[in-house]
């Protein structure tokens, strides 16, 4: 009978059954609606529920209480502080060291700390507990490994740093994130930090990774009461998010937008949109040693072939962002300012390959010894506009004749390919302004012949990696500006990088917020300078 | 039923090792280097360099065979140790609770919705057969269900928490982060499960034992509690079972666009930062869970169908 049967005469269609229904909706309507009330109460029909709370968002994940790796965050959110600080202009300032000098021929720096300065959980920071953790930050990877320290201790109250030859940058490593000075307390016996008992106006309230961190103000701090008591860190990892969080008034604060919601943002009028220039560079890395590129005919080809006020107006979305040389006007020492203004000739360019022996093709790809112009150009994604940028470098340089094959893959395969010599070009964005003093980054990028994971490839010139050698040692400040432009000058002449553009952060930010004022060095989110309106 | 118990334990013990064996194997075949990826992961593109990727080698022994590795990960995977991450350094377990407990929870309120919106719409259109209603829901099921889960997400906050400003875009904490993820997710869910529960109960309503009740005289309210409810259950309990597919594909996606610390978003970032650990502990809890809810719907239709009892 099951199924199959069917009827001898017609039956009326079937009728919604009333009795069991009726019930069932009204408590389907019953949950819905009070869902829906709970929810919107909860709001309280309101964008951001705590008025007494600065809410930040910006995409940078952290997963520990590591300084080495996750520093920033404690560092931005005013937890964590360094020995030393910047001004917006890169100058070492003071901060938990009030004073220092250095003697026995620039190798030994005594630190004077301040005085009354207590960690988050009450014990006092003496210079027995800063050379502790300055011990544990030089045994990681980070900016202070690199410097060629000897020994950190505590001597009469005191904290000493000796070194094996002079190096002038120790003070600005000082400031960057991977040395915060934390508690012994932070520490478990590994060395590994634990806990974030640090010395600054905030201390961690909640700690929730890779996505929140809650702060709230440190009764204790040696600097007085901040005028806002708490504020809370949000991940955001979409930028279409970030910028709706801005708009609806979720955060009061959001930092990196990209250029494609800055047209959104401007039209709001609770938001305001502020660009700064920071000390980062988009810059093309050269494998000079490479036959097609070793010529610097060749690379400066490529530079010229580059249309950087179109990428400048219509990627970055920043007129005037076009890069003429690697590092940008606010580090000054390291900014040839009589330099030209980058501008596209692609005549020249090709004039300058058919120097070289390339020739036309039918193709359209340039040829020479029957061999192609073509090179694998690497990029990563962690920036979102670096891929953006790498297809107009391709389609710009298809115009010139050479074929670019761009390649999106992980930012470590950068220093990867570099070591093992197969990176050909590839698109980065690098930050000189690790450390306030960018001599360590250009350093590490161009003192040795082989270069710098970041920096120079197979490019050695032995005027600069004289310079750089000396530089380190050079006490006179007229005396290193002098060489330091020489550097500058040479690298923006030979393009060991082939720069493109500056970098300019845009931030959003909620009316409610005073005093806000944006840090080029990314150290500080000066939250204990800003207030909130009620 | 004590056969549904021990098939499901010995699928549960194939999955651990198999996902767990996969998963190494595939991390493994990646072409670039482990020790510069975790790198990457570990201190930011800024920070990644030959150095940074040379101590992570030595640090966790990358340096060792690959069979090394994997007999060392199979003889903690026995005695239940998951290990800790490569980038953190945290207990996977630790992390793998703590995200797991997000993205359940952001699960069942949104398989919760999508049972509210399905079955009653499900059940309405089956007895009014190619009625307004039902050519509308067939549309919307249709939109819904070709739209990718975030660009649902994408509107849902454009509506309510740009325009009405009710809920929040992004964040997690209170019930009201909880809304408008949970509701994207029971969009997309509802929109494929509303449809199988109106061809479910439309079978049953066109079916010979159903037409077979009323004509006995039993009224509408008897034959459908009776005759109707049950038959029309068991292919949509077996189709919800299919669903959890889509749930954690919409989870992955969903928990990045409104910033949610679910597993699916974790294992995405572990995968980009090569974290096997942490990836074979994602996948591990997410294969395990599998098992143990296929489990629970088949003991659900067990009892559901008498006739699965008799054999």
């Amino acid at each position: 009978m099951q199924g199959t049967c069917k009827t001898p005469f017609a039956l009326s269609p079937p009728v919604l059954p009333s009795a069991p229904i009726r019930p069932v909706l009204l408590l389907y309507a019953a949950l819905v609606v009070t869902s829906l009330v709970a929810g919107v109460a909860s709001s309280g029909v309101q964008g951001n529920p705590d008025k007494d709370v600065l809410s930040i968002s910006a995409p940078f994940e952290f997963t520990s209480h590591d300084p080495a790796k996750d520093g920033y965050i404690y560092s931005r959110m005013q937890v964590a502080e360094t020995l030393t600080q910047a001004n917006t202009q890169g100058e070492v300032q003071p901060l938990l060291a009030t004073e220092w000098h250095v003697d026995n021929g620039h190798k030994t720096w005594t630190l004077t700390l301040r005085d009354g300065v207590t960690f988050h959980d009450g014990s006092p920071m003496d210079a027995v507990a800063v050379a502790n953790s300055l011990n544990i930050a030089f045994a990681k990877p980070g900016p202070l490994q690199k410097a060629p320290i000897v020994g950190i201790s505590a001597e009469g109250g005191k904290v000493v740093i000796k070194l094996e030859k002079p190096y002038s940058p120790l003070l600005a490593t000082l400031a960057h994130y991977s040395t915060v000075i934390l508690a012994p307390t932070a520490y478990d016996e590994a060395q590994q930090a634990i806990a974030i008992q640090a010395t600054g106006p905030y201390q961690v309230e909640e700690f929730a990774p890779p996505h929140k961190l809650r702060v709230r103000q440190f009764a204790g701090y040696w600097g007085g009461r901040p005028g806002i008591v708490a504020a809370e860190y949000l991940t955001g990892h979409r930028a279409e998010s970030r910028a709706l969080q801005a708009k609806s008034g979720q955060a009061d604060i959001v930092y990196t937008l990209d250029p494609a919601s800055l047209n959104l943002l401007e039209r709001e009028s609770t938001v305001t949109v502020h660009s700064d220039h920071i000390p980062r560079t988009i810059l093309v890395k050269v494998n000079s040693g490479h036959p097609f590129l070793k010529d610097v005919k060749a690379r400066q080809a490529l530079s010229l072939a580059i249309d950087r006020t179109g990428i400048s107006n219509s990627i970055i979305r920043v007129p005037g962002s076009e890069a003429n040389q690697l590092v940008p006007s606010a580090l000054a020492d390291w900014h040839v300012k009589a330099l030209p203004p980058a501008s596209q000739n692609r005549e020249k360019a090709k004039q300058l390959l058919m120097e070289l022996g390339w020739q036309d093709s039918e193709s359209g790809t340039l040829v020479r010894d029957s061999q192609p112009f073509e090179l694998t150009l690497i990029t990563y994604a962690d920036r979102p506009e670096l891929t953006v940028v790498a297809t107009a470098l391709q389609a710009q340089w298809q115009e010139l004749g050479v074929k670019v094959n761009v390649s999106v893959g992980n930012s470590s395969d950068i220093p990867r390919m570099h070591q093992d010599g197969s990176l050909e070009l590839a698109l980065i964005a690098r930050n000189f302004g690790l450390i306030p003093d960018p001599l360590a980054v250009i350093q590490a990028d161009f003192a040795d012949a082989k270069g710098g994971d970041w920096g120079g490839m197979n490019w050695d010139n032995a005027e600069v990696r004289e310079l750089l050698t000396r530089l380190p040692e050079e006490t006179d400040p007229a005396a290193y500006r002098q060489a330091s432009q020489r550097v500058a000058g040479i690298l923006a002449e030979s393009l060991p990088l082939i720069p493109v553009t500056f970098y300019t952060q845009q931030t959003a930010v909620n009316q409610r917020v005073k005093n806000f004022r944006f840090d080029p060095f990314e150290r500080s989110y000066f939250i204990s300078e800003m207030e909130l309106a009620q | 039923m004590r056969k549904i118990f021990w098939n499901r334990l010995l699928q549960a013990a194939l999955v651990a090792w198999g996902v767990g064996t996969l998963t190494f194997v595939m991390m493994r075949s990646l072409p670039g280097d482990m020790a510069y990826r975790i790198a990457a992961g570990r201190y930011g593109y800024d920070n990644v360099t030959a150095a940074a990727a040379e101590s992570v080698r030595t640090e966790l022994g990358l340096d060792q065979p690959a069979v090394v590795q994997y007999f060392n990960w199979l003889g903690d995977l026995l005695t239940f140790r998951l290990g800790h991450t490569m980038v953190s350094g945290a207990p996977v377990i630790g992390e793998v609770q703590h995200q797991l407990g997000h993205s359940a929870l952001l699960a069942f309120v949104a398989l919760f919705f999508s049972i509210l919106i399905a079955l009653p719409l499900g059940i309405f259109t089956a007895f009014r057969q190619g009625g307004w209603l039902d050519r509308g829901t067939l549309f919307v099921s249709s939109l819904l269900r070709s739209l990718p889960v975030f660009v649902v997400g994408l509107v849902l906050i454009l509506l309510f928490a740009l325009e009405l400003r009710w809920f929040p875009v992004a964040g997690f904490g209170s019930v009201r982060h909880l809304v408008l993820p949970a509701l994207a997710l029971a969009l997309t869910l509802a929109a494929v499960s509303s449809r199988v529960v109106h061809e479910s109960t439309y079978q049953v309503l066109q079916s010979g034992y159903y037409q077979f009740a009323r004509l006995k005289g039993l009224d509408n309210t008897a034959v459908f509690m009776r005759h109707g409810l049950r038959n029309m259950l068991v292919p949509v309990v077996a189709f919800m079972g299919v669903q959890l597919i889509t749930l954690i594909e919409g989870i992955v996606m969903l928990e990045s666009l409104f910033s949610w610390p679910g597993i699916g978003h974790g294992l995405a970032h572990a995968i980009f930062a090569r974290d096997i650990p942490m990836i074979q502990g994602a996948a591990l809890v997410m294969g395990l869970a599998f098992v143990v809810l296929n489990a629970l719907i088949d003991l659900v239709c067990y009892s559901l169908d008498p006739r699965s009892q008799l054999t």
